[in-house]
């Protein structure tokens, strides 16, 4: 790729500190995306996808902080910006987009003007301007009705109609990232599958790139270019979703693949991952946070994280498959 | 977003010792709990011991000695008819916190009752119930109480009668407002399928889990309590002389201010004071005590 | 439906339920003669069978039924029209308030779809386990109870040591354990499962859905899977039950089902399940239109059309019933023989 990625996350690192110890949530965590690109950051609870998100756009909670790492965008360190800084970024270039639209929504604000105060504070638009394009927004969400829909509260919504408001504010200002925190839990899978070839769509449209998160494999399979398997706080897997998926280097995401149904399996044709996630406050964390769990485990698993790179895709494992 | 959970964490300890080691964990990060339990404590034990402890007789008077300042054998000075101030602010605790703890339990044993009844059940118990606590409401608490003690009588069972109907309002709504939110909840349609009446799923499924907001709100009442109590007496319902009771032995100072004689109505002033602030930073230390979810 | 030589465990027969509703009531409203009062027909009309042994899966999407059809299956809440036979007892006309107390109680239990919620955070797991026991199976006292939670926290793999843990100490997996402990403690006929893994992380589901099934045969069980995955449906199910604004549009085997679905509705959701493949997407024709609202909704209208990408002037008419397509396999729509263009 001789293209600079819209993004470029190196070696993130984040901590949690609670009452019973310090929480190594992410460590190295590096991926990147391209230009038009959508990623899917693939794991289970636990595995520090959301973290990720969350770390790049500033919003960790108080008890959070990122102990290492950079996340390059647009020539600037997300990770080392200030907040100020942070604001006039978020919703102008990097947008989020949250699990449940009810939630993320002002529950007394007409979601009109939702729209128009993010093209207000962001977008070069008059307070004259602002309402017509809001309603453009919505159009280019296909809400229908969008005059009428425009007037509406969010309660008087379904939550596949908030989800859209939700993408519409995130893509008013025609932001150059867009960040899914698994943007269709929750949602009727016929609703899913809109929501997702909605924000697929727009996305080719207008070149922008896209980090899916989500723990819905077949998803991150129909949507991504690329897929990032992530596994108690590290990348343990990075590579184009075709490849993944017909050859799986990490035995993790060999067994996430194992263990999702699909199409034509059979119950007794899924495996389930055995073992516990380990703790991520102990002191005596192995290198490799899967090894306690992993058949595979080698005498050299012990060793710090490799990164094994074969053509373009990424393992960090010693005995991958 | 919270910190991830640990899948596989230890054991986290259980009963006796997990209380134990909370409590010190609240009070350590609290340093304003630690020091209203401190003051709790004290006071419990002035209600609990402070008639034997008294280094002199609270009714006793003395009419050579009467209207002393604050010296080593009298600390808080004496009242008009030589009594000594000290101990009668020490045995008033009993008196104070007794008619306050009494009236919290009857307003929180009626007011919650009836507020889980009718959050839980709606329709015509809401009905009810809100048109009583509504007309309590109407009132102006304070007149209502002084209304109430006069038209009953001037004792002290009537003073915590008043007391807690004015303060049953609040437990009520409280109640029916969490009662509410939790009538659909997931635990209690389990319960209906386990074979639990209704009235069951209500005392032993819903009244549980409202009891770390009825906690606070009994903490907080307690300070009211005690100012409503005395208010009353202070304006001479009630609490008769020569009872020892802190708010009359503010009405009886008060008279004295003027003529420079300040301690005959601080000094009881500062007990009711410190008594309403220790109770109203318990009731936030006491919800962390007993809330499981709160533990980390 | 293929005629079967035994009684069906579960007979459901035009089971409806109807919620009245209040019309926005402008004040001018208030003193104009009152309307006759509208109707919101959460299930309308379903009928099926359920024989013992079997697992008949429950889709569809949000606001189609399934919870109000749950709640009546497990007389949470009483029907407005229709019966319910269970083991050959009609429970339908069994009031729901006082059926906690009937010894029909323990025959239908359910595992709930959100472990935490439906579990009393101020219940450790095995008090919560048993409570049913204690309700349901008095003559179980002491010792002989703690046995018993025992052995159902073994039954169900969740290790005794957790026994002592209230909800907010336990991972995802585990409060689902103790739902489902909970949920057969009693040794019910029927379990009706909303949603069990719809939380859980994909390791855990192959874990709980290996359990359930384990379950099933050594208890002697007969479920009801409610789902929207649908992948886990096809998975589980012997049979399936497509639902639509409350009314059944089409049932039958899972495999046919999931093949060859013949409702337009079941098209879509079968189109929008994610196919694995890399790259491939199912030309899907999205589902215009909202759903037909269900209040007041004229009989002779079918519920889909408004969104329906076949629908005609007769489907406007006409309302489709049940038909039988195949063995087994019925369908509720006019047009159900076509096969649509884009497939």
């Amino acid at each position: 790729m001789v293209a600079v990625p819209v993004l470029d996350v190196r070696d993130l690192s984040v901590e949690f500190r609670t009452r019973s110890g310090v929480v190594r949530a992410l460590e190295s965590v590096s991926f990147s995306v391209a230009k038009g690109e959508m990623i899917g950051v693939v794991g289970e609870s636990g595995s520090g996808k959301s973290v990720t998100a969350y770390a790049l756009m500033g919003i960790l909670e108080a008890a959070g902080k990122v102990t290492g790492g950079s996340a390059m965008f647009g020539g600037a360190d997300l990770l080392k910006a200030s907040e100020s800084q942070l604001q006039e970024l978020r919703g102008r270039e990097l947008s989020m987009i949250f699990q449940n639209p009810r939630v993320a929504l002002n529950p007394i604000r007409r979601v009109g003007l939702q729209i128009a105060d993010v093209l207000l504070r962001h977008g070069n638009v008059t307070r004259a301007q602002a309402p017509a394009r809001a309603i453009d927004m919505l159009k280019a969400v296909r809400i229908p009705d969008p005059e009428r829909r425009a007037r509406a509260y969010p309660f008087e919504l379904s939550g596949g109609m908030c989800q859209r408001i939700m993408i519409a504010i995130a893509l008013a200002c025609a932001p150059s990232l867009l960040i899914a925190d698994e943007p269709t839990t929750g949602l009727d899978v016929t609703t899913q599958a809109a929501i997702m070839d909605l924000i697929s769509e727009l996305a080719r449209e207008r070149g922008m790139a896209t980090v899916l998160i989500t723990h819905d494999l077949g998803m991150a399979a129909e949507y991504c270019d690329r897929i990032v398997v992530m596994h108690a706080g590290h990348v343990v897997e990075n590579a184009p979703t075709a490849e993944l998926f017909a050859n799986p280097r990490h035995p993790y995401t060999a067994k996430l693949i194992a263990a999702t149904p699909r199409p034509e399996s059979h119950l007794d044709d899924l495996v389930a991952i055995g073992g516990n996630l380990p703790d991520l406050r102990s002191a005596s964390l192995p290198p490799c946070r899967f090894s306690g769990r992993c058949e595979r485990a080698l005498p050299d698993c012990a060793q710090p994280l490799p990164r094994r790179v074969v053509g373009e895709a990424m393992v960090a494992c010693w005995n991958p498959l | 977003m919270s910190a991830p959970a640990a899948a596989s964490s230890p054991a986290p300890a259980t009963g006796m010792a997990a209380f134990v080691s909370h409590f010190r964990y609240v009070m350590a990060e609290n340093p304003l709990t630690a020091l209203s339990f401190g003051l709790f404590v004290l006071i419990v034990f002035c209600a609990v011991f402070g008639p034997s402890i008294a280094p002199h007789d609270p009714l006793a008077t003395d009419a050579a000695v009467s209207l002393q300042p604050p010296s080593w054998t009298h600390w808080f000075g004496t009242d008009q008819l030589g009594r000594d101030i000290f101990s009668r602010v020490l045995v008033a605790t009993r008196l104070d916190l007794t008619v306050a703890f009494v009236s919290v339990v009857l307003a929180f044993g009626v007011g919650a009752l009836a507020g889980i009844a009718a959050g839980y059940f709606g329709g015509w118990t809401d009905r009810i119930v809100g048109r009583l606590v509504d007309t309590i409401m109407a009132f102006p608490l304070f007149v209502l109480a002084m209304g109430i003690v006069a038209a009953l009588g001037n004792t002290i069972g009537n003073i915590v009668l008043a007391t807690a109907i004015i303060n049953l309002p609040l437990y009520a709504r409280v109640a029916r407002a969490e009662a509410n939110i939790r009538r659909n909840a997931g635990f209690v349609e389990a319960a209906r399928l386990s074979g639990n009446s209704e009235a069951r799923i209500l005392l032993a499924q819903i009244l549980p889990n409202i009891m770390p907001i009825m906690m606070v709100q009994m903490s907080l009442t307690m300070g009211y309590a005690i100012l409503n109590a005395a208010g009353l007496s202070f304006i001479g319902l009630g609490v008769q002389p020569p009872t020892a009771e802190w708010g009359i032995m503010v009405a009886e100072g008060a008279t004295f201010i003027i003529s420079g004689e300040w301690w005959v109505a601080l000094f009881p002033g500062l007990a009711l004071m410190i008594a309403v602030f220790c109770f109203n930073l318990l009731g936030d230390g006491l919800r962390d005590l007993i809330d499981p979810r709160r533990r980390t | 439906m293929t005629a079967r030589a035994e009684t069906p465990l579960l007979h459901v027969d035009g089971l409806c339920k109807f919620y009245p509703v209040q019309r926005d009531g402008a004040f001018k409203d208030a003193f104009r003669p009152a309307k006759a009062p509208s109707f919101l027909h959460a299930v309308d009309g379903v009928s099926f069978d359920l024989f013992a042994g079997e697992t008949i899966g429950l889709v569809g999407e949000s606001g189609c039924g399934k919870s109000t059809l749950v709640r009546l299956l497990t007389r949470l809440i009483d029907p407005s029209e229709g019966n319910i036979h269970l083991d050959d007892e009609d429970v339908g006309a069994m009031p729901a308030k006082g059926f906690g107390g009937r010894p029909q109680r323990a025959k239908v239990q359910m595992v709930f779809q959100d472990a935490t919620d439906s579990l009393n955070p101020r219940y450790t797991a095995a008090a919560a386990i048993a409570d049913p026991l204690r309700r349901l199976r008095p003559e179980l006292k002491g010792a002989e109870l703690k046995a018993r939670v025992s052995e159902l926290a073994d039954l169900t793999g969740l290790p005794q040591a957790l026994l002592t843990r209230f909800p907010h100490q336990l991972s995802g997996g585990q409060k689902a354990r103790v739902g489902i402990a909970r949920a057969i403690a009693v040794e019910p006929k029927l379990l009706i499962l909303d949603e069990p893994t719809s939380a859980l992380d994909v390791s855990v589901q192959v874990m709980i859905l290996r359990l359930l099934e384990d379950l099933k045969k050594r208890l002697g069980m007969s479920y009801l899977f409610v789902s929207h995955d649908l992948h886990v449906v096809h998975l589980l199910c012997d049979r399936v039950l497509v639902m639509y604004l409350g009314r059944i549009v089409e049932s039958g085997p899972a495999d046919k089902v999931f093949r060859n679905p013949s409702h337009p509705y079941t098209k879509a959701l079968v189109a929008s399940i994610p196919s694995f493949e890399p790259g491939v997407r199912h030309t899907r024709t999205p589902l215009a239109g909202e759903p037909r609202s269900p209040i007041d909704p004229d009989p002779k209208v079918c519920r889909f059309t408004g969104r329906c990408p076949i629908a005609t002037e007769r489907c406007s008419q006409e309302m489709p019933t049940l038909r039988r397509l195949e063995d087994g396999h019925e369908v509720a729509c006019h047009y159900a023989e076509l096969k649509q263009a884009a497939e």
